[in-house]
């Protein structure tokens, strides 16, 4: 089974076969985990680097452990410890990069469209972790994953995104991969918060956080960045969490088992109580576990395509 | 795909008696089916495993515990081919440690695939022993392997293919000598 691009810059224009393969390929390999010897050398020989122009700590160790899994040689580069402070341009550090003989990139930026943009200076393939509020496939795919885990098919769910849409590329790829899939998909939040035109990508809109519980078999809650309060999107943190914080009280009205989401890291009381992360709706750890297999997934079935010749 | 078939190998009465004596050569070698385990690699020799765990139990009235093993991540050509095979997930559900590994597949060839599937073998524990049986061993080794159960040795040119076609996976038993097809993956 061979993917129909050699690189994963986003899941807009993913056909369904695609995302369903690296679903498949991603729950086979996660037994891998579980093993006593939790690696194969499937990757032998294959240098990826890791080029993170803005800071991640679970993606990039996510990425890290699935490249170590598959025996993949790695190579860390982060903005903090590189000579882009020096003022070196991107095509150049790419360039650099690539004499250095890289088969893989995964790379995440602040400007939406670098992973694409690299593909034009390197045969590397591009793996995109996050590009500006573009998209960030990977972890689409792994919350595709959990809920595949949980329902057997995404076809007919009902999956609300909750939060901060506007800046989130995690709501990007997931409406993306969701609507793909035969999924609905509804985004719900404040007025500040969502964008204009979103339901071109297939979402409903709601902007009442009980209309979105009631209306959903999962939620997908988005992380609240505290530095959009300080721009006025919204009046305060107390505000947000009475108007959208996902509590136990609001779930209790829907008379229904939800599944509870959150790409993490929470803000606790924020967008999200404790005792509902917590809860055994809560598959927010199972995210985790089923990011490393998704990840391996891609790596394996992207390493076995050639990106010279497209 | 049409495939011109030059000879039937085995027929389906002689492929039930081939797995009845390698049933028997096994449990002779290793005095019984106590700790003995039966790994078959996907996707016929998981097949004959199934089989050969049946036909153990007859004989000594111990059912071995069966293994399917995915040799995918292991292969040394995975990033050579033009098709990329599927990932398929490996399942032993026991631990093989201290076990005597009874290794199946259907056709011995180059000895690449049993190459990787030792690996992964190795990955997964320390049995006591692995033994080698397939269904047919065809030559033109690439690698020091040796089996230790054959149901057939045949001899044959590069430009054939060994077919075993089993009920399960094709509705039928036979061992066929076809003509490779030109070329295509």
């Amino acid at each position: 089974m061979a993917l129909s691009s050699s690189h994963l810059l986003g899941l807009e224009g993913v056909p369904a076969e695609d995302i369903t393969t690296i679903l498949d390929t991603a729950k086979n390999l996660k037994t891998i985990l579980d093993r006593p010897i939790p690696k194969v050398p499937t990757l032998r020989g294959i240098t990826v680097v890791n080029l993170f122009f803005e800071p991640s700590t679970r993606t990039r160790i996510s990425f890290e452990l699935a490249e170590k899994r598959l025996s993949a040689d790695t190579v860390n580069f982060s903005t903090s410890t590189s000579s882009v402070k020096k003022g070196e341009t991107l095509k150049d550090t790419i360039r650099n990069i690539e004499a250095m003989k890289i088969d893989m990139v995964v790379v995440r930026h602040s400007a939406a469209g670098v992973p694409y943009f690299l593909t034009q200076c390197t045969d590397a393939n591009i793996i995109n972790a996050g590009d500006g509020r573009h998209e960030h496939p990977t972890q689409a795919l792994l919350d595709m994953m959990s809920l595949r885990d949980k329902w057997g098919t995404l076809h007919g769910k009902r999956v609300a995104i909750i939060g901060d849409v506007r800046h989130s590329r995690v709501a990007g790829s997931n409406i993306r991969g969701l609507v793909t899939m035969g999924a609905e998909v509804m985004v719900c939040g404040p007025r500040t918060l969502i964008p204009p035109g979103i339901e071109e990508l297939g979402a409903k809109v709601s902007y009442n956080v009980d209309e979105a519980i009631e209306w959903a078999d999962a939620l997908n809650i988005l992380r609240i960045q505290l530095e959009r309060q300080e721009k006025g999107l919204f009046p305060s943190i107390r505000e947000y969490h009475a108007e959208y914080g996902i509590t136990r009280e609001r779930l209790e009205r829907a008379k229904k088992e939800l599944i509870i989401m959150h790409p993490g890291p929470i803000n606790r009381g924020v967008e999200l109580d404790s005792d509902v992360a917590d809860s055994d709706a809560s598959i927010i750890l199972d995210q985790v576990t089923n990011g490393v297999a998704v990840r391996m997934a891609v790596l394996v079935l992207l390493s076995g395509m050639d990106s010279s010749q497209e | 795909m049409e495939v011109k078939v030059k000879a039937t190998i085995i027929d389906a009465h002689g492929l039930e008696r081939t797995l009845n004596r390698l049933a028997h050569e096994i449990v002779e070698r290793n005095a019984g089916a106590s700790n003995l385990a039966v790994i078959g690699i996907r996707t016929r020799g998981a097949t004959l495993a199934e089989r050969l765990v049946k036909k153990i139990e007859q004989i000594e009235n111990k059912k071995a515990p069966l293994g399917i093993l995915d040799i995918t991540l292991y292969r040394d050509d995975f990033r050579r081919r033009l098709k990329q095979p599927t990932v398929q997930a490996t399942e032993i559900p026991f631990n093989i440690d201290e076990m005597n590994v009874i290794l199946v597949d259907d056709v011995l060839y180059t000895g690449r695939t049993s190459r990787a599937a030792l690996d992964a073998l190795m990955d997964l524990g320390r049995p006591a022993s692995v033994q080698l049986a397939v269904l047919v061993d065809r030559g033109h080794r690439e690698l020091p392997i040796q089996p230790d159960y054959v149901g057939k040795s045949i001899p044959t040119s590069i430009g054939e293919e060994v077919q075993v076609r089993l009920r399960e996976n094709d509705n039928e038993d036979c061992v066929l000598l076809v003509e490779a097809p030109k070329e295509a993956e």
